[in-house]
């Protein structure tokens, strides 16, 4: 999903993750779990870490684990990652058992990716996933981006540079000339 | 279902205790405000035995309210609270155990700090356990009635004041049967039974009232 | 018609176009007589003397206090459940005027209360609850105030005020068992059930007239609030038109 600032990306992203309530229509997933919604069926990865810089590094991760359900679809098999081993392999095992607040804003960001790993939901929605990355961790997030394209999940994501993933579909946001405000009174 | 409330109230209890001694600033508090009043009404020591109750009871509402504009914000920062919302699990369940963990990291050190600050207001073994029992009672009431406030204040940068302007109106039942049932201990216009089971329904009814609330200020905090 | 046909908040203005004009008669006109009433036919109290009076001001603005709560609870509903897109602009229009009607008759109250009972305020069950009542209102008004979006901060106060008006039965219930525990059944009682016919028909009349006086300053106020928010919406857009010169260094999260 590309556009200009402001356009609406972030908005749209997170509408599909729930927390934006529609103004008339509906979002359906079709192939997932009958009983939930579509958002529940999503990762959401923001702007925000959600890390707890008082908590270790571990604990974070352990705790999103626990609270975040996993979730299959028909063609996504669950699959699912110890902490330890996906923040190895995100290259900060080295940090598991550090307070949260000591990682840099790069850790963080992978801490958070982390997230994602240890249990399996079919869509992700990425809100443009490689800022704070440098170049190296960039390349493991599009590597990890395709593995999860392979294993038939879905990612929709907001981003301002070209992503080299296997299959793509661009949505272009582009601001109406005539911009109208959605508001009940306008 | 029951594992990830488990592992939330762990987390909320080991952040708690971790960031900056949440706990011990309440205590703080709250003996400041019970050695600033013999300052206000005088050193007399019937004066003092006579509204200790009140007191401790005005001190505990204080600190607790003072110290629960936290208790989403922080969530709502690192954008943890988005993750919450769009979880799929029950928002009112857990605001209720979010509640249950602020309340035994802040709210049962008042309790337990009570009966020692009963003694500096004069008060008899029988109003001290009085008060205590009553305090432990009522002070999740306070919790769970503030967690209304702070979910609605959650998106303001300083919702602290207003959080408190906005809970105090409503947390005058607790306020009335707390202090008649720790009074009625001491000097019976009322058997003590009467006015502390009204205390317990109060508290029973917060805890239907204020995670509903809560939970729904907080879906609409998100958009 | 149903109340759906008036969602339309421009159909809404012009219904309070044509209806504005009437209210504001009957209501000067019921003023007029109520006034007039209270002040040569109603008979002054055998033990109160003329202060009795002020019972046409202060019932009536109690009534009116207690009765803006219930329209801004209705209305809270009605944002919270049916999403009725002016239920909130009436919630909010409802609130300081309910507030200015409190605060009237805790005056009148305490003014009453003087010759009455020798001093200005008493923690009487009563105005204690209405006290509370002041507070609560104000509470709500704070909070509508400090959101910056109304939308946002129309189903905040909507949850408060339904919060409180499940609370209010309970708070009047806990001061007035405060209130006998602490001071035994000395206190004069207003305007209680017995009173004669004379004086309770300028009081309904009066009452008539504080309850037009309350629709005519809502519908004002309601229509003041549309504009209010056509002017922000217009803002909003002229900002929004005028975004494509601008460059923004970060993207935010949309709020």
């Amino acid at each position: 999903m590309t556009g200009a600032n402001g356009v609406g990306k972030s908005s749209l992203l997170r509408t599909l993750a729930g927390l934006v309530p529609l103004k008339e229509g509906g979002i359906s997933l079709e192939g997932g779990e009958d009983d939930r919604t579509a958002f529940e069926h999503s990762h959401y990865f923001g702007h925000q870490d959600a890390v707890k810089p008082a908590l270790t590094v571990l604990e974070n991760l352990t705790f999103w684990q626990a609270f975040t359900a996993p979730i299959s679809a028909d063609v996504f098999p669950t699959e699912i990652h110890k902490p330890a081993d996906a923040l190895e392999f995100l290259g900060i095992g080295h940090t598991a058992r550090l307070p949260a607040a000591y990682l840099s804003a790069g850790q963080k960001r992978r801490l958070s990716l982390a997230r994602l790993l240890v249990s399996s939901r079919p869509i992700w929605l990425m809100d443009e996933p490689t800022s704070a990355l440098d170049r190296h961790s960039e390349a493991q997030l599009l590597g990890l981006m395709n593995a999860h394209l392979d294993r038939g999940g879905m990612i929709v994501t907001a981003t301002h540079t070209d992503l080299p993933l296997n299959s793509i579909r661009t949505l272009h946001l582009e601001a109406p000339q005539d911009v109208r405000i959605v508001g009940e009174l306008a | 279902m029951t594992g990830w409330a488990l592992s939330l109230f762990r987390r909320e209890i080991s952040l708690a205790v971790r960031v900056g001694g949440s706990a011990m600033v309440g205590v703080l508090f709250f003996l400041a405000v019970v050695t600033v009043i013999p300052f206000g009404v005088g050193p007399d020591l019937n004066l003092l035995a006579r509204i200790g109750p009140a007191v401790l009871w005005i001190g505990a509402l204080l600190a607790t309210l003072l110290g629960l504009d936290r208790l989403f914000q922080a969530d709502r920062e690192d954008g943890a609270l988005d993750l919450f919302l769009m979880s799929g699990r029950s928002l009112e369940l857990l605001v209720l155990i979010k509640c249950l963990a602020h309340w035994m990291a802040t709210g049962l050190p008042l309790v337990i700090a009570a009966p020692v600050l009963a003694i500096f207001l004069n008060l008899e073994p029988v109003a001290i356990g009085a008060v205590t029992l009553t305090l432990l009672v009522g002070t999740p009431a306070l919790t769970l009635i503030g967690a209304v406030g702070a979910s609605l204040t959650v998106s303001l940068r300083r919702g602290g004041l207003l959080l408190a302007v906005l809970v105090i109106p409503l947390a005058i039942p607790v306020l009335i049967f707390g202090v008649s049932s720790a009074d009625a201990a001491i000097h019976d216009p009322v058997p003590f039974m009467t006015p502390f089971l009204i205390l317990c329904a109060l508290t029973l009814i917060t805890a239907v009232i204020g995670p509903l609330a809560s939970a729904a200020a907080l879906r609409f905090s998100s958009d | 018609m149903a109340i759906w046909d008036y969602a339309n908040p421009t159909r809404f203005l012009r219904l309070v176009q044509i209806i504005l004009p009437w209210l504001i008669g009957l209501c000067v006109i019921a003023f007029a007589a109520g006034l007039y009433m209270t002040f040569f036919t109603a008979p002054d109290d055998y033990q109160q003397g003329a202060t009795v009076k002020i019972m046409y001001i202060h019932v009536p603005a109690a009534w009116l206090a207690m009765m803006c709560y219930s329209i801004m609870a209705i209305s809270s509903l009605g944002t919270l459940v049916w999403k009725h897109p002016l239920a909130d602009v009436s919630a909010k229009a409802a609130a300081p005027i309910g507030a200015a009607f409190t605060f009237m008759s805790l005056v009148t109250g305490s003014l009453w209360g003087k010759p009455m009972w020798g001093t200005y305020w008493v923690w009487d069950a009563r105005l204690t609850s209405v006290l509370v009542l002041f507070i609560m209102y104000l509470g709500l008004i704070a909070l509508w105030r400090t959101m910056e979006d109304p939308i946002k901060a129309g189903k905040a106060a909507a949850i408060l005020t339904l919060v409180g008006a499940l609370n209010l039965p309970i708070i009047k219930f806990s001061v007035e068992w405060w209130n006998t525990l602490h001071q035994p059944a000395s206190v004069m009682r207003m305007g209680g059930p017995t009173i004669a016919t004379s004086m309770l028909i300028p009081l309904f009349v009066m009452a008539i007239a504080f309850t037009l006086l309350f629709f005519v300053l809502h519908l004002m106020a309601m229509r003041n609030e549309i504009l209010r928010r056509r002017v922000r919406a217009m803002r909003l857009k002229a900002a929004a038109t005028a975004r494509p010169a601008t460059v923004t260094a970060t993207a935010q999260p949309a709020e």
